[in-house]
């Protein structure tokens, strides 16, 4: 219960880290995939976009890194990667497997059902 | 000396002097230090707090660089629910363009496991579709919810109606029935979301049936990390303190009934799960600096010993959030600071 105001829009300005808007999804994904805590999380996704700690959470700075690797951006311009099509240049940039990318790949005819999954 | 604007734990508003707020913050200490039997908040840690209340700002926030990863339960359900009438892939959508999440859960009104065997097939194209348009990482979410295995909703004898006839034993044995049978289930619908691409499964508002449900989330997890190795599985919890329903369950050993958010890191982590949503309620007759005291210590215990990443619950009702269907920003955020910033976490 609650609503959406109260929790999930004042948690995102009060300690979140933007979402897409930034890359709070990047990072999420790091905790999810493998099990990292959130300094180990930013380290590793700042090192693999050759960017800062302290730029994660940067709406400007993280719009333009995103649209240059076309990792998806709030307001995707036309030609832009979005929705699926960012999330296999995600998996690319950050060196890791995400689900329903590999299971894209896979309905596609692009990499076999059985292929073995990335590791670190 | 003017007084501090604060409120009760019920959202209700209300005044503290400066020496009245700091004897909230150190009774809601002591209090969780002596149910959890773990250590209170330092002073400077006491003092940390006392200044996030004093301050005059309405809104407050985490210091540059402290910010944390957010996961929701029942994502899509709580735009329904104020009455915006949009499918679930628009209320994930507005998540993840509009509400600033770092990541979702798709789910489905009738929020349990057992429900959801049935309608699987209609549930996975909902998943499969919304993941082709979104960006941000998707859980798919549920609860174990033990009360639906019992009569008359579910096959086995119901454990509430043989304990007042003192058939104490056979509402244990039901008990565990009920265990075997949500197991399977939360195994049947996980999978079949993991296999439909979701990145991430919920199994939420763990406890709620007490030491049985949380038994029956922890073996699930066992089985849904044996047969998806890469599983990312988030266990949240329904409240700080397993309820000894059936009394003498054990995972790994150890006793379920009575355990507090830091016992239950410790079977989370065995049991392999990804991310631990721990709980801390709220009490609505207390003062919401004696609730966020009392909840950054639970939670600091528990994130002083995690390997895994900690999401405390801090949603209406719990984590010190005001028991208020509009918990109001100048709480909800001191809450969120506080607890990101003393009890070294990965998200809420």
């Amino acid at each position: 219960m609650g609503d959406p105001f109260a929790m999930a829009i004042t948690h995102a300005h009060a300690s979140g880290m933007g979402g897409m808007r930034a890359a709070g999804d990047l990072v999420a994904r790091l905790q999810m995939t493998r099990g990292m805590k959130i300094a180990e999380a930013k380290k590793y996704v700042a090192n693999k976009l050759k960017i800062s700690v302290a730029d994660l959470s940067d709406p400007v700075i993280m719009t333009e890194v995103r649209q240059d690797l076309q990792l998806g951006t709030m307001s995707p311009q036309p030609k832009d990667a979005r929705g699926i099509e960012a999330k296999f240049r995600i998996a690319e940039a950050l060196g890791i497997d995400i689900n329903c990318v590999q299971r894209f790949r896979a309905k596609a005819g692009l990499l076999m059902p059985d292929s073995p999954p990335r590791t670190r | 000396m003017a007084k501090i604007f604060t409120r009760y734990g019920d959202g209700t508003p209300t005044e503290l002097t400066e020496a009245e707020l700091m004897q909230d913050l150190e009774a809601g200490t002591e209090d969780a230090a002596d149910r959890g039997k773990i250590p209170p908040l330092s002073k400077e840690e006491l003092k940390h707090l006392f200044d996030i209340f004093a301050s005059p700002c309405k809104f407050v926030s985490v210091d540059r660089g402290n910010e944390v990863i957010l996961t929701y339960d029942a994502a899509t359900l709580k735009i329904r629910r104020v009455g915006v009438a949009v499918d679930r892939i628009q209320a994930l959508q507005i998540y993840e363009k509009i509400m600033g999440a770092d990541t979702m859960e798709l789910c489905h009104v009738d929020y349990s496991f057992k429900p959801l065997k049935p309608i699987i097939t209609m549930e996975q194209p909902v998943l499969e579709q919304a993941l082709l348009a979104t960006h941000i990482p998707l859980f798919y979410g549920a609860m174990p919810n033990l009360g639906l295995y019992s009569q008359p909703d579910g096959p086995f004898p119901n454990p509430a109606e043989l304990m007042p006839a003192g058939k104490i034993k056979e509402a244990q044995e039901s008990y565990e029935q009920t265990v075997a049978e949500a197991v399977r289930d939360i195994v049947f619908v996980a999978g079949a979301m993991y296999e439909s691409g979701a990145d991430g499964i919920n199994i939420d508002t763990v406890g709620a049936a007490g030491d049985a449900d949380f038994l029956a989330a922890l073996l699930a997890t066992e089985e849904l990390k044996r047969r998806y190795p890469g599983i990312c599985i988030e266990m949240g919890m329904a409240g700080e303190f397993i309820i000894g329903m059936h009394g003498g369950l054990t995972y790994d050993g150890v006793r379920l009934a009575g355990l507090y958010p830091h016992g239950q890191l410790k079977l989370a982590q065995k049991a392999g799960v990804t991310i631990f949503g721990p709980v801390v309620n709220t009490n609505s007759t207390e003062s919401s600096p004696w609730n966020l005291a009392r909840a950054t210590t639970f939670i600091k215990a528990a994130g002083e010993i995690a390997g895994i990443p900690l999401h405390p619950n801090m949603g209406m009702g719990v984590g010190a959030v005001p028991l208020n269907d509009h918990p109001p920003a100048d709480i909800v955020s001191r809450a969120s600071k506080a607890m990101v910033e003393i009890c070294r976490l990965d998200g809420l």
